[in-house]
């Protein structure tokens, strides 16, 4: 199932892949979703027990919240929670799409490169702003000043390696996966199965926590 | 014997070449994360109690592991589909 949209821009023809749509399609579920639960979580007394569903979105909230609290510390939980929160919830839904049919918004090299853009963003503004301009540019000299070149690159490379991996793992998945359904034909429901159980359950949600969890570790290093 | 074939077919043929080439460097990454898991299982007997913060801490090490293995998939990737070889050929206009 492929959704494609064309747009006519000044004349200009652009063509919207259906991995964009997949995005546009998880911000919406996912936005429909934080408003049930949030009129659920509104409702709830106090004398009252909850019920299976708040319980588990409950255990959720808190296993990141004590993940950013181990990697990042006590205090940085209330700043940086929601939005590892955020990270990690699109990423798992982008990378479990697979198993409806819809391709993943994570094999298309845009999406991984602009979210590690923010975690780039996010590392740079805390390095200058706690270490001062004078000491964020000193940081690039240790431990000798000849190694600056090396530095400078090996800051860079994190965004491109970020992305990259994940881009590379959902991406060889659906590639695969294309393959195979391609190649057996009628045993597809036979053979596929455990590929997808591979491919997109274990691998897309080891990527999602990698990424969330290296987001956390680059930006908790230029933390105080 | 390579008069019957056209230069785009050469240069498919060779950029696949070259896309087998460059999956050779999925060895380390495969020696590499082997080596971790498996000092992952020592500490684990080791330490049972540990054993979340272990299997973590390994995952962790074995992506970052994986990150050259994934800029050969990358570059086979785009020699297969992208195919910037037969592009720069026409663009010669030869």
């Amino acid at each position: 199932m492929t959704i494609e949209f064309v747009v006519n821009i000044f004349g200009k023809t652009f063509i919207i892949p259906e991995t964009i749509v997949n995005v546009w399609i998880i911000v919406i579920v996912l936005f429909i979703f934080a408003l049930i639960v949030n009129r659920k979580v509104k409702k709830l007394k106090v004398d009252e027990k909850p019920s299976n569903f708040l319980n588990v979105i409950e255990m959720y909230v808190e296993m990141i919240d004590n993940l950013v609290k181990d990697t990042m510390g006590e205090k940085h939980v209330k700043s940086f929670g929601p939005y590892i929160f955020t990270l990690m919830t699109f990423l798992l839904f982008a990378n479990l799409i697979g198993l409806i049919g819809l391709t993943p918004p994570t094999s298309d090299y845009s999406v991984t490169l602009t979210l590690a853009l923010i975690t780039f963003t996010l590392t740079q503004f805390f390095g200058l702003k706690n270490n001062g301009f004078v000491g964020y540019l000193k940081g690039f000299t240790e431990p000798i000043a000849l190694l600056t070149p090396l530095n400078v690159i090996g800051e860079i490379a994190n965004p491109v390696s970020l992305s990259f991996r994940l881009f590379g793992n959902i991406m060889s998945g659906v590639l695969i996966m294309t393959l195979v359904y391609n190649a057996v034909g009628f045993f597809a429901p036979l053979v596929a199965p455990p590929l997808h159980a591979y491919f997109d359950i274990f691998s897309g949600v080891l990527q999602s926590f990698i990424f969330t969890m290296l987001t956390m570790v680059f930006i908790g290093g230029n933390l105080d | 014997m390579l008069q019957g074939i056209t230069s785009e077919a050469f240069i498919l043929g060779c950029s696949a070449i070259g896309a087998g080439l460059a999956m050779i460097a999925g060895i380390g990454p495969g020696i590499g994360q082997g080596h971790a898991a498996g000092r992952g299982a020592e500490a684990v007997g080791r330490q049972p109690e540990a054993q979340a913060d272990i299997v973590r801490t390994m995952l962790l090490g074995q992506a970052v592991a994986e990150t050259t293995g994934i800029y050969g998939l990358i570059i086979a990737i785009i020699l297969l589909f992208v195919r910037p070889l037969l592009t720069a050929y026409l663009n010669l206009g030869l």
